[in-house]
């Protein structure tokens, strides 16, 4: 189960990498669509169909939606010239990169190993979950009983999002 | 945008309709099966995606239907915030209470707001990716002409 889950996170890695440096646009969007739906057989073998199908769904609009993008303007990724500025970006994600990594490693030290979690709090919402609330799926009846404001929250997002499209992207003004 | 061809155009007539039969599915059984509000949304949105770019904005008034689309998608979020403000007049004083009957476990109608919740956020999050892809489209058209 690890072996084949850092197969596949591997394999996401490999093609967030092809996606930075691939001289075709085209070819960049495929391959964040490899991450996209690796991500989804990473959800599929931790059994969360739930977010599996989500996902699934989403990848699929947005890569549509990006690949109408790159083939109505243009496939070639700008020219960026290697100066003195981009020497001390590199330098300075790097360092950044490595600060992240020692507070990751304190921070997951303290943690259970993987398939050992401690159950806690999920203790109190997964007994009698389904009595309490109806709902046989436990997902939805957590997220919209015990955990509804986080979907509030989520719906909300999303309807700034239109309202941000809408207002912000308009070029002529409305009559 | 222009439409695609008659095989695209012909074999989308068949199959939208059965995509958007499966995005009501996944909504109205969210409490029963895995999905709900939201995969289900994103799935009816995708329906009407396909049907868009097979055939393109001359035989489709796109203009109208984002028009419908942006008000369905505000309608729907404001239901559902009215069903939860509803919990303080019927049932307990807490936002998001179940104030309806729960009825038997595992039957379609049962757990009490949890399904109304699911239709009309599948419906908020349909309307709202509707949107946005509608958007990008009409202001692309904007430019051009």
């Amino acid at each position: 189960m690890e072996l084949t889950l850092s197969i596949l996170i591997g394999f996401m890695i490999i093609g967030a990498i092809f996606a930075i440096h691939a001289k075709d646009l085209l070819s960049a969007v495929i391959s964040v669509g490899i991450v996209g739906y690796s991500l989804v057989i990473v959800f599929l073998l931790l059994k969360a169909p739930d977010l599996a199908i989500v996902q699934i769904v989403i990848e699929t609009i947005t890569l549509i939606i990006m690949v109408a993008v790159v083939l109505d303007s243009t496939r070639e990724e700008l020219k960026i010239k290697n100066d003195f500025k981009s020497f001390t970006n590199i330098t300075l994600s790097i360092i950044f990169a490595a600060v992240l990594l020692f507070f990751f490693v304190q921070a997951t030290a303290d943690l259970n190993s993987f398939g050992q979690h401690s159950l806690r709090m999920a203790d109190a919402y997964v007994t009698g979950a389904a009595e309490k609330t109806g709902s046989i799926n436990l997902v939805t009846g957590i997220l919209f009983d015990f955990r509804a404001y986080d979907t509030l929250g989520e719906v909300t997002i999303l309807f700034a999002a239109a309202l941000g499209v809408l207002t912000i992207l308009r070029i002529k003004g409305k009559k | 945008m222009k439409g695609m061809s008659i095989i695209v155009k012909k074999v989308t007539q068949l199959l939208s309709g059965i995509i958007f039969l499966y995005g009501i599915y996944i909504i109205t059984h969210g409490h029963l099966t895995p999905g709900g509000g939201f995969a289900g949304g994103a799935i009816i949105a995708g329906a009407y995606i396909l049907l868009i770019l097979a055939f393109g904005s001359d035989t489709i008034k796109l203009k109208n239907i984002e028009k419908g689309s942006s008000l369905t998608e505000s309608l729907a979020i404001f239901i559902v915030l009215l069903l939860a403000v509803l919990a303080f007049f019927l049932g307990s004083k807490i936002f998001f209470a179940n104030y309806l009957p729960k009825g038997q476990l595992g039957e379609i109608i049962s757990a009490g707001v949890i399904p109304l919740y699911n239709i009309f956020i599948g419906i908020e999050v349909a309307a709202a990716i509707i949107t946005i892809f509608l958007a990008l489209i009409i202001f692309k058209e904007e430019i051009t002409k």
